[in-house]
């Protein structure tokens, strides 16, 4: 199971790598969102996989670690912050500046586009 | 603490006068002078005591694990500066009351020359070095706005510029130097610097140390070849040239040479450096400043030239040259003064500065022309007068010294000659201006100036003749105590008189004064040979090499920056790769000793859903709503991940969490380009693959590495005292609201604040929105469906019940704060997308940045609270009460914290999708733009 939750983690992190390596805005939202899906579980993953344990005390025999726990739980809601401000700057830039491109090259056909 | 209070008094003087706008010209002077006034006095108090030799020292400790300290000491050297920094301080500023104009601002002025006398009065009583460099820089920040006080002229621009490049460059090779220095010794205290000579000296840094510091108070005090830009500051007004160029800003350089002289002289390399350099600035300074038709610009070369003869001294291998040095700081202080001083009156009454124009002008200003023509005599170094009792004894130890080795004798020739040189341009500043026949059209009609204009001239001239006269009287105890200073703590024998019997410096004297008038009066051969040299003019070869320099970077940086984001998020994942990717390399197995769980059918299952997802969204990511919807799976699976994996509280916070952001994001596409052409070359995309693939093998060992192994967590604490500590069952909520509370708190302003930038990002934004799709289809009519209007409706008020519970069982249970906040929020959204915004609007009108703040504000007094009990901040306290019906609960503190993360996080969530949100409900219903 560990080898397939690191699959996961892995292949989460390329995609997330590939589509922030796009040209347009959009792709990149999608890829730093799932790079922070991929991080969050690589993080929560360093308090180790158990199953039927949830750290809440009289419930099991043994504890998962909770550290982790509290730590990713705030880093997904910072993470969703995060996601929110770059898509509306990502918004706000394609107003400004006419263009949705980030690989600083708009080309020419797209630099008005008509409403 | 009385040293503290002087530079402390003049930093207050600096703010009182900034607001003397509204009162009259009087009253801002006088406002402006109590503060050096009450200043000056704390010294006179303090004299008696550092001229028999005691050192009075105040150290208040800062940062001492860096060592750096606020300290102040004063000796007699210190001492000397601080008199002449406050006294002609103060005569400045009484005469600037005169000088300018009704339609410049005098609280401006005033202003910047007490921030100025500040920064030098820190310098010259500072005994840590730190925060000498401090105030160095502070000397150079404030003389760039005295020097650009008539900002509206472009030369008082350029002045100000070339004078804080060049001295501020000057200062970063001072901190460096310094901070060698400090490493050196182990220690950034003067006192300790000041005794540690032989250390200094043998280390192998020394020299290195020496030019760092040298060429600090080289560009400081305009030595060759730094000099340039002392002659373009005098854009500046008078009363601040008389300042910054007779007594303080200038002497700063001086200041550091005699305070580091103790530790840093004695070698052959300080005297090859300071000898040298002074000696080519003297010649240079005083050639140059013959040829000057401007007053200013004669009286700026002679200071430059002065300031070469102070330094010679200092570099001269004798006792005696340093306390002739000393004295020469005093004399050329009072005499440049008054002569700047004089030529302000002149330039105010006649309207030019230019010794073409002005001639004749003992007729109609008799007093001033007396006065002006005795300094210009100290300066030529005319016996009864101060100057001439200093170049007498520079003249005798340029005898006394092995500069050159056998080629000495050279030193005091050209002394003789420097000597006549200056003998030649005060002859002229005399001649020219005072006689020499009649003024040749100016721009006003000359006349003495007011009465009290003249005061601050006749005091110093007054100095200049009583020091030349009487120089036992006056000056011994001062100087005695300067030397004692700056010579480490000996003395040797030496005497002031006005005469020493008939010697060589006497007859080097009387030659020079021969020379020089000899000098003048043949100017005319002097004139046309320095005509026939081609003219160098400093101020275009600064704005050139400024230029090129600039273009330069701009260049490089448009090479390294070239707007691409791919380009910088692709170097960074190179960067990543390689320092996660190296240390694997050294592993020797990658797998660990825990015993591996098999994997189940319903985990196997999740798996191949999350790949999917993934591998599907960056399959259709140019089919943007189908990728998104992809992404949303890879979401869902993820909350599932920490369903199984004994994490219910990260599984409720990422499943509303994937609402919110799939909502977001669905929004976000109505305002970005709908479809997207295929933009990557294949060589791109194979590239982007190679990268992404080889970091996700990368990220993927590491995962795999880690969670092979068995570890030891910290968290059997928080297991132990979460309970009885934090009177909580669930840990991870406890951790959050309890434990890391102070974390948590950080975490809910950033969350805050990024709400607050989107609302910022959104306002004002001009609508970009199409009124169809990309296939030219238009929006359908019925924007809110009747059905889930209702429905939603309807579900609000349990929504928010469920949401009530969730937080209130977030302590024992799964649930909490954050995730009570995001199912409030989901509720909410649902409203507004079931019935637009504006119906919203209507029915709703909280303010959420109110709601945002509101929310912080709970959280942080809650934190707060606890000190009211003599607690640290955040600590919790809780207790059980019984409550009939109810039967016993819980109350705990950390609950009224996580209300404060609740109301935070609904209040940034709704923000950010209602900003959002409200652009579209503006759109045009029925027109439809095909």
């Amino acid at each position: 199971m560990e080898l397939l939750y690191a699959a996961c983690v892995g292949l989460m992190v390329s995609c997330g790598v590939f589509l922030i390596l796009r040209a347009r805005t959009f792709p990149v939202v999608l890829g730093l969102t799932m790079l922070s899906y991929a991080v969050n579980l690589f993080l929560f993953s360093s308090g180790r996989l158990s199953t039927n344990q949830a750290a809440v005390l009289g419930y099991s025999a043994e504890y998962a670690d909770p550290l982790p726990q509290a730590l990713v739980l705030t880093a997904i809601v910072i993470g969703f912050a995060m996601t929110a401000f770059v898509v509306i700057l990502a918004i706000r830039g394609r107003t400004d500046l006419g263009s949705d491109h980030v690989d600083g090259q708009a080309p020419k056909s797209n630099k008005k586009v008509k409403v | 603490m009385t040293l503290l209070w002087i530079p402390l008094l003049s930093l207050f003087g600096s703010i009182i006068s900034s607001m003397t706008g509204k009162l009259t010209r009087n009253q801002s002077t006088i406002l402006t002078l109590v503060m050096p006034v009450v200043a000056l006095l704390i010294i006179v108090s303090l004299t008696p005591a550092v001229i028999a030799g005691e050192v009075i020292r105040e150290t208040i400790s800062w940062i001492p694990l860096l060592g750096i300290d606020i300290a102040f000491r004063l000796d007699g050297l210190a001492l000397l500066f601080v008199f002449m920094i406050l006294g002609i301080g103060i005569l400045v500023i009484f005469y600037a009351r005169y000088y300018l104009s009704s339609h410049d601002s005098l609280p401006k002025l005033y202003s910047y020359l007490m921030l100025f006398m500040t920064a030098m009065l820190g310098i010259v009583m500072s005994n840590n070095v730190i925060q000498l460099w401090f105030f160095w820089e502070l000397t150079s920040i404030s003389s760039f706005l005295l020097i650009s006080y008539w900002w509206h002229k472009p030369e008082a621009r350029k002045g100000a510029i070339m004078a804080l490049t060049v001295t501020g460059g000057g200062g970063l090779a001072l901190l460096a130097g310094l901070l060698l220095l400090g490493n050196i010794v182990g220690s950034y205290d003067l006192d300790i610097i000041l005794a540690s000579r032989e250390v200094i000296q043998a280390h192998a840094w020394y020299e290195i140390t020496l030019i760092l510091i040298l060429l600090g108070a080289f560009t400081k005090s305009a030595q060759f070849p730094f000099h340039f830009w002392l002659p373009h500051a005098m854009a500046a007004p008078t009363p601040v040239s008389a300042y910054l160029h007779s007594a303080t800003m200038v002497k700063a350089g001086i200041f550091l040479l005699a305070r580091f002289y103790p530790a840093l002289a004695g070698t052959d390399i300080w005297f090859i450096i300071v000898g040298l350099t002074g000696l080519v600035t003297l010649l240079f300074g005083a050639y140059v400043a013959l040829f000057k038709h401007d007053l200013k610009g004669l009286l700026a070369y002679s200071t430059i030239s002065h300031l070469g003869l102070i330094t010679l001294l200092f570099g001269l291998d004798t006792e005696l040259a340093a306390v002739a040095a000393i004295f020469h700081i005093i004399n050329h202080a009072t005499f440049k003064a008054s002569l700047f001083m004089a030529t302000g009156i002149i330039d105010h009454e006649t309207g030019t500065r230019d010794m073409r124009k002005l001639n004749g002008m003992w007729r109609f200003m008799p007093y001033t022309a007396t006065l002006a023509m005795v300094a210009a005599a100290a300066m030529a170094g005319v016996p009864l007068l101060n100057g001439f009792l200093s170049k007498e004894m520079f003249f005798a130890e340029t005898l006394h010294q092995q500069l050159l080795g056998s080629m000495s004798w050279l030193i005091p020739l050209l002394a003789t000659v420097a000597g006549a040189l200056a003998v030649a341009y005060s002859a002229r500043f005399i001649h020219d201006v005072f006689f020499n026949g009649e003024p040749i059209d100016l721009p006003k009609q000359p006349s003495e100036p007011p009465r009290y204009m003249r005061v601050p001239i006749e005091i110093l001239v007054l100095l200049c003749l009583a020091v030349g006269i009487f120089p036992d009287f006056i000056v011994n105890d001062i100087l005695t105590a300067a030397s004692f200073a700056v010579l480490g703590g000996h003395l040797p024998e030496f005497e002031v008189a006005l005469w020493h019997g008939f010697n060589l410096p006497l007859l080097m004297s009387a030659a020079a004064v021969c020379g020089g008038l000899l000098l003048y009066s043949q100017r005319s051969y002097l004139y046309k040979f320095q005509a026939s040299l081609p003219s160098l003019n400093a101020k275009k070869t600064f704005d050139n090499a400024a230029y090129v320099m600039t273009m330069w970077c701009q260049r490089k940086i448009s090479t390294i920056e070239n707007g691409s984001l791919q380009r910088y998020l692709m170097i960074i994942f190179v960067v990543v790769l390689f320092f996660s990717g190296w240390p694997l390399l050294e592993m020797n197995q990658l797998i660990g000793e825990k015993s591996l769980t098999p994997i189940d059918a319903h985990n196997a299952m999740g798996a191949v859903l999350l790949m999917v997802g993934a591998v599907s969204t960056v399959i259709w990511c140019r089919t943007r709503v189908i990728s998104l919807l992809m992404l949303s799976v890879v979401g869902l699976m993820v909350s599932l991940v920490f369903t199984r994996f004994s994490a219910p509280d990260l599984a409720l916070t990422q499943l509303t969490v994937e609402v919110v952001t799939i909502i977001l994001l669905m929004l976000a596409l109505y305002f970005l380009p709908q479809n997207s052409s295929a933009e990557s070359s294949s060589v791109r995309i194979i590239r982007d693959l190679g990268i992404s693939a080889a970091l996700g093998i990368i990220i993927a060992s590491i995962c795999y590495a880690l969670i092979t192994r068995p570890f030891e967590s910290i968290s059997d604490f928080f297991l132990a005292n979460a309970k009885t500590g934090g009177g909580g069952t669930n840990v991870v909520n406890v951790i959050l609201v309890d434990f890391r509370g102070f974390d948590t708190l950080g975490e809910i302003c950033v969350l805050g604040i990024a709400a607050l930038g989107i609302y910022k990002l959104l306002v004002n934004l001009p609508l970009f929105i199409s009124g169809s799709d990309s296939e030219g289809r238009p929006w359908a009519k019925e924007r809110y469906p009747i059905l889930l209007a209702s429905i939603s409706q309807s579900l609000l008020p349990l929504a928010l019940m469920v949401s009530f519970y969730i937080f209130l069982r977030g302590h024992n249970l799964p649930g909490g704060g954050f995730i009570a906040g995001l199912v409030t929020a989901v509720a909410f959204i649902l409203q507004y997308i079931a019935h637009g915004s504006n119906w919203i609007a209507e029915r709703i009108t909280i303010n959420y940045r109110k709601v945002i703040a509101s929310g912080i504000a709970i959280a942080l007094f809650t934190g707060v609270g606890s000190w009211f009990f003599g607690r640290p901040f955040m600590t919790t306290w809780f207790d059980y009460f019984d409550i009939p019906f109810i039967g016993e609960i819980e109350l705990a503190s950390a609950l009224i914290f996580d209300v404060g993360v609740y109301i935070t996080v609904v209040g940034a969530t709704l923000m950010i999708l209602a900003s959002l949100g409200q652009l579209t409900a503006n759109v045009p219903k029925e027109e439809v733009n095909i």
